[in-house]
């Protein structure tokens, strides 16, 4: 580590062309209408984020250092209580290649419901169970740039181990996932196990292709019973060698957006395809307004059928999402997740809106009905449904 | 002698021409020679500042960096990078417009790292907000209307040339653009918009005309005047720089990444 810094205080110029320091800081507060279930976890809670950011820009913007660090301090859930560092990278673009040092977060994929393709980087659980959130992967990232599209070629040293919601928060079972103790590894490297990834993508007309390549540890785990170290039985993660090809397009057609993502990932217990496809439509400035109406509507697929480990198997998502377009920025999206065959759904909202110029306002709201036990990880938190809200100020 | 005579008549042929030429051909051509004028700056990239003002008076800011890459034969490539409000800081704007096909464009959201295809199709909304629509921020191609020269006139002591343009592309919230353009910067000085019901809609009031490379001019203000609902926005610009050595490579989902 000491190396790697030295390393990165030898690139930097003493005297950068451009730098900046910016950042949020946000406190978010948690309703639960229903009571706990176990004991230890509450109805209400705080919780408060800190994410500096500080990019170096040189070279006509062809050379970039970043360093985004992570704090979020958490009124009940210690688990919640972290520390990390998002970034902290330095990137040297040429011609004909890109060279990504450090931790980063790489995105990849086109749906919305969920994230199938994307593999990169490890979910922040604890933050949030929508796994929007991810942990800062350490990685070098070499990409070749030409009339063929983008390769990028990803040697990736350290696994970062899922975060989940601790014994005092909500969003879990009668057991929670304890990450206090070693997790279970296939690979004898354990979490030192380097992974490797490539993607190819390419824009051509209104196509945007992408395909990708992972072999490493899993970055969703399985899990064991085992105890923790008061003697209560706890889950326990254990993180598979997989390999998994990804494919994910986007046509785009006029108003239309047309998107598929498929995968297929295979380790010694199993070997499976899923699957999201769906589109988005968009009706701009309705009823004569400067509002933009938005809907989709993708279909959910695992070939594990209920053995899935996402509760995801055969699914729809129907949404709606609003742009005001206004000073604000004010927006809004409302879903729904039906499962096809079951009673289970999930109802969410998410809304936005900025307060002046610095500030701004976050509503967050679940809601699950009739899940079925086959469904069992949103079983498991089948009466965590919250509403949230987030103030965040940008400096 | 032969060769002289010949030469009379093509001459004398093309001045008909010229008096000939109908009020279409006449608004076609200064359209030409506009886009002639504004050719082979290469890149440029500036600062944007936006103040929006609200009909009681409020305001908020914006501020954007801007990249732009000349292309010839087709629309220019643009990116844009969000510097105000803070809380849109990084989001980024990849943008290759198209004189016959429909513009490509890209969003990057920060936050999430992601960069999203979006529909090019939303011409006629409002951009960050504002009193400015996509379609009037975006690269004015030559293809993108049809011309029609109406008179001269007169603004600001400066001679210039009034003409109605007709949007030729989908989507536009526009019936027609009245446009103002100076006859001796090839430059629009003034336009009126007209809504899909052809009333008066917005007026645009263009100033701070500097020339930059001794050739090509660029305006350092716009004021955008709402008349439906009273709001407005000023445009701003501020240290242009051209041919600072950007290529393709700085307009791609890559640089759309990588730019701060």
């Amino acid at each position: 580590m000491k190396i790697y810094l030295l390393c990165l205080a030898m690139i930097i110029p003493a005297q950068p062309v451009w730098a900046e320091l910016s950042g949020s800081v946000s406190y978010e507060y948690r309703h639960f209408p229903n009571q706990a279930r176990y004991s230890g976890q509450h109805e209400d809670n705080s919780s408060i984020a800190l994410q500096p950011e500080i990019h170096y820009q040189w070279d006509n913007g062809r050379q970039l250092f970043s360093f985004v660090p992570y704090i979020r301090e958490d009124e009940h859930d210690d688990a919640r209580s972290q520390t990390d560092i998002r970034e902290l990278s330095w990137l040297k673009a040429s011609e004909i290649w890109e060279l990504r040092v450090g931790i980063r977060k790489v995105f990849w994929g086109v749906t919305e419901s969920q994230h199938l393709v994307d593999i990169i980087n490890q979910s922040d659980l604890a933050a949030n169970t929508d796994g929007e959130d991810k942990l800062g992967q350490p990685m070098i990232n070499f990409a070749l740039i030409g009339g063929y599209g983008t390769l990028d070629l990803f040697v990736l040293p350290y696994f970062r181990e899922r975060t989940f919601p601790g014994e005092k928060g909500r969003f879990h079972g009668p057991v929670y996932v304890d990450t206090e103790q070693d997790a279970i590894y296939q690979s004898e490297d354990k979490e030192k196990h380097i992974d490797y990834a490539a993607r190819w993508a390419k824009s051509i007309d209104v196509w945007d292709i992408g395909l990708s390549q992972f072999y490493g540890t899993s970055r969703a785990p399985r899990f064991t019973i085992g105890l923790n170290a008061k003697g209560q039985a706890v889950l326990i993660p254990n993180y598979d060698l997989i390999h998994q090809t990804g494919l994910d397009m986007q046509a785009t057609i006029e108003s239309w957006l047309l998107k598929l993502e498929y995968i297929h990932r295979s380790s010694d217990l199993e070997s499976y395809a899923a699957a999201t496809a769906g589109l988005e439509y968009t009706f701009y400035g309705i009823f004569a307004s400067t509002t933009d109406l938005g809907l989709v509507l993708e279909y959910l697929y695992d070939d594990r059928d209920q053995a899935a480990s996402t509760p995801f198997e055969n699914d729809i998502l129907l949404g709606l999402r609003f742009a005001f377009n206004d000073e604000q920025s004010t927006d809004a999206l409302f879903g729904v997740i039906k499962d096809a065959e079951k009673g289970t759904t999930i109802y969410s909202i998410e809304a936005s809106r900025r307060i002046g110029n610095a500030w701004k306002l976050s509503l967050e709201a679940r809601y699950y009905e009739e899940v079925d036990t086959k469904d069992q990880t949103l079983y498991s938190i089948r009466d965590d449904d919250y509403i949230q809200m987030e103030l965040s100020y940008y400096f | 002698m032969k060769k002289i005579l010949i030469a009379i008549t093509l001459g004398l042929l093309s001045s008909n021409i010229c008096f000939a030429q109908t009020a279409e051909e006449k608004g076609l051509a200064i359209a030409v020679e506009a886009d002639k004028r504004d050719t082979g700056w290469q890149n440029s990239s500036t600062e944007m500042f936006m103040t929006l003002r609200n009909a009681q008076g409020q305001e908020s800011k914006r501020q954007m960096r801007t990249k732009t890459l000349e292309v010839s034969g087709d629309g220019d490539k643009s990116l844009t990078i969000f510097v105000q409000p803070r809380d849109v800081k990084g989001t980024a704007f990849l943008s290759f417009t198209h004189s016959k096909q429909p513009d490509d464009q890209w969003l990057y959201l920060p936050a999430l790292k992601r960069v999203k295809r979006i529909s090019s199709a939303n011409k006629s909304g409002p951009f960050m907000g504002s009193e400015f629509a996509y379609e009037d921020i975006s690269s004015q191609e030559v293809d993108k209307y049809t011309y029609k020269y109406l008179r001269d006139e007169k603004i600001d002591g400066k001679d210039c040339f009034v003409m109605e343009r007709k949007p030729t592309y989908e989507h536009s919230g526009y019936t027609r653009l009245m446009t103002w353009m100076d006859k001796e910067m090839y430059q629009a000085r003034k336009i009126e918009f007209y809504d899909r019901k052809d009333t008066l809609l917005k007026t645009l009031n263009i100033s701070g005309h500097k020339q930059y490379l001794g050739k090509f001019w660029r305006a350092h203000k716009m004021e955008m005047t709402n008349h439906q609902t009273k709001k407005s926005t000023i445009l701003e610009w501020k240290d242009y720089q051209f041919k600072t050595g950007l290529n393709s490579r700085d307009f791609d989902k890559n640089a759309l990444k990588r730019l701060r």
